[in-house]
């Protein structure tokens, strides 16, 4: 179904340090043209250190950074015209409506006007914000704000674009409105790297590098990033979830019981085998529990037990 | 761990936050509209709610900061528009984004706030020492702020915010950016604190927190659109869940937009998310519709949808684009 991936971005043993920390590890990965690449790790992963090498305005201390084809240490300005970069604090001008600041980006970038009109109109309806023009920036929501940002970022059409943590503090509608901008650009064969804390978002993207501590854990499609845990994964609701998880912390097979509102997640060892075990002991032990079912692994999983749980305060 | 409360002035309720026919109207804009709750003590309580859906407007309501328009709310006994600093004094307030002093020390960042919320001094040496036991912090106290790990800092910033032992507490988006392992131990910690009668008070975009709380409301254009425990509100989803894999994803999308009985259809990934009254009934026609509009389609299946998938059905209207500032 798909031609022979192109590579638009390489990364090749990256690597970064402040003073003591290394923030970015010999870190490889590359993104195809037409993919949703993420980087996902809590803060400190080194997720923006690596975007900020691969947009030419930090050079690695080793290794080196591809964009389309020009290394970004010896090449940065050919390589930054096929680039868009849109930095966690992306510049709107706040004094300047929604129109005016696309205007101001599109001039910036050479845009010609029936182009820019075309294009903006486009990206704005795929927004929901047509009818937002001629409001001021300062007067957006949050969520408003980023996508504004992301049409700016968007008006010259690059070909490569680098998003760092474009979702943060943004609610799940708006999220789902920049995702649909996000598929319909590289559905047009544009090459996308997203960084994001959240571990939920990863099941967005394409393939997915999980880091940690500047590290990279895994780098894969997010089904088989899942499939990698090569553990199960139960779900049990209970009114009582504390007594639920003392019952069953002494379980062999367990590796992590997580307590939830309404009740437990826990992985285990072949879990679909267990459950009448874990209901018979329940039921013998008089805990209420309403049901167990086995539920996909999430990333976060992975992450925890790829990262481990040992001495925890001191990590 | 020392309960933080029971030596409190305070008469026990069984409610710690009740809220009635609460509005605040800015000018002609309704901000939050009729809003009615109840927070039982000792609960963990999600308030989820796109921007500008007048949850900022709530919490500044609750915390006794801007006063209601009409309705009434009450936090921890104290009516919050005719006694907005007795709310004050018995609430604890925690932003991912607020307020350690970075460049101070851990112990002096602890003095700080056991001033702020004048702690008295004859109970502040054993206050100290809770938090630094609470937060496992011992023998880091000479630390600088800004050089602890996201999950230690956490637990500093609700130790500060605990210390005066309010029986009410609001926590603002407290784990977004920290590492799982460390948001484990923080949601621990927090329901903890909840079996021991704190009421906790949490406001989230993030579903991952939201799935700590032990009830859920979801707020839309200032009123409540759903209530419920974290599974019950996955049961209130409107219509069922199905997985979609097909290619081209683009046009699939597209021709399912406005095929009968889907509800709505959206990219994931390398797969659709559709929403169907029936997901059972659905699967073979989904097939057939795809494949007579010359799509080519991979596996069908029902999933269990998650809360992102419930916020967004229940809360789909357009952003008003606002987000008001009080």
């Amino acid at each position: 179904m798909h031609e022979k991936p192109q590579s638009a971005i390489i990364a090749d043993e990256l690597t970064k340090s402040f003073a003591d920390v290394r923030a970015v590890d010999h870190l490889s990965f590359d993104v195809h043209a037409g993919e949703i690449f993420g980087l996902v790790g809590p803060d400190g992963a080194g997720k923006t250190t690596t975007l900020r090498m691969l947009a030419g305005i930090m050079p690695p201390n080793e290794g080196t950074a591809r964009v389309a084809d020009f290394d970004v240490v010896h090449d940065p300005e050919k390589a930054k015209r096929h680039l868009s970069y849109m930095p966690q604090r992306f510049g709107l001008y706040e004094d300047l409506t929604v129109d005016e600041n696309i205007r101001f980006y599109a001039d910036l970038f050479g845009v010609n006007r029936t182009e820019r009109e075309e294009r903006s109109t486009r990206l704005l309806q795929a927004a929901g914000m047509r009818e937002f023009r001629r409001r001021l920036a300062a007067k957006l929501s949050g969520g408003m704000k980023q996508k504004l940002g992301l049409v700016c970022a968007l008006i010259h059409r690059p070909r490569i674009i680098l998003l760092d943590e474009p979702t943060t503090g943004v609610d799940p509608v708006s999220r789902r409105d920049f995702w649909r901008i996000l598929y319909e650009l590289v559905s047009e064969g544009v090459a996308i790297l997203i960084s994001t804390a959240y571990l939920d978002e990863a099941e967005r993207c394409h393939r997915v590098a999980l880091l940690h501590q500047g590290r990279l854990l895994f780098c894969d499609t997010p089904n088989n990033l899942k499939a990698k845990l090569g553990k199960s994964v139960l779900s049990i609701t209970s009114s009582e979830p504390r007594r639920l998880r003392a019952e069953l912390e002494s379980v062999v097979g367990i590796s992590s019981l997580v307590l939830t509102g309404d009740g437990l997640h826990v992985v285990v060892d072949d879990g679909a085998s267990r459950i009448p075990e874990f209901e018979a002991r329940l039921k013998n032990a008089s805990i209420p529990f309403n049901t167990i079912q086995q539920v996909t692994p999430t990333i976060e999983d992975l992450f925890v037990n790829a990262v481990g749980s040992g001495a925890p305060s001191h990590a | 761990m020392r309960s933080a409360v029971g030596r409190h002035p305070m008469p026990e309720h069984d409610n710690s936050v009740v809220i009635e026919n609460l509005v605040k109207r800015f000018g002609d804009f309704v901000a939050v509209d009729r809003i009615n709750l109840e927070v039982r003590k000792g609960e963990v309580f999600g308030f989820l709610g796109p921007n500008g859906a007048g949850k900022s407007t709530t919490i500044r309501m609750l915390c006794g900061l801007l006063r209601p328009t009409s309705g009434r709310a009450r936090v921890a006994g104290y009516d919050v528009g005719r006694e907005p600093e007795s709310v004050r004094q018995n609430i604890g307030y925690m932003s991912q984004r607020f307020s350690l002093y970075n460049d101070l020390k851990v112990i002096e960042n602890i003095r700080l706030f056991a001033g702020l919320y004048s702690v008295p001094a004859s109970l502040l040496k054993e206050r100290i020492e809770w938090v630094l036991e609470m937060a496992n912090l011992k023998g880091q106290e000479h630390l600088i702020t800004a050089t602890l790990p996201g999950g230690w800092k956490q637990r500093l910033a609700l130790g500060c915010a605990v210390l005066h032992q309010p029986p009410v507490i609001f926590l603002d988006e407290p784990t977004s950016g920290v590492d799982p392992i460390s948001r484990r131990q923080f949601w621990d910690l927090i329901h903890h604190m909840a079996e021991e009668g704190v009421t906790v008070f949490v406001t989230t975009h993030y579903m991952e927190e939201a799935e700590y709380c032990n009830r859920l409301a979801l707020i839309s254009r200032g009123a409540v659109a759903a209530l419920g425990t974290p599974s019950e509100l996955k049961k209130a989803m409107k219509g069922e869940l199905l997985l979609v894999e097909c290619e081209p994803l683009g046009e699939a999308v597209e021709i399912l937009q406005s095929a009968p009985d889907v509800i709505d259809a959206a990219v994931f990934g390398r797969a659709l998310h559709l929403v169907v009254p029936d997901a059972t009934a659905a699967i073979p026609q989904v097939k057939k519709y795809l494949s007579d509009h010359g799509v080519t389609v991979g596996l069908v299946d029902k999933i269990h949808p998650s809360l992102e998938d419930v916020f967004v059905s229940l809360t789909s209207t357009p952003d008003s684009g606002k987000e008001w500032e009080a």
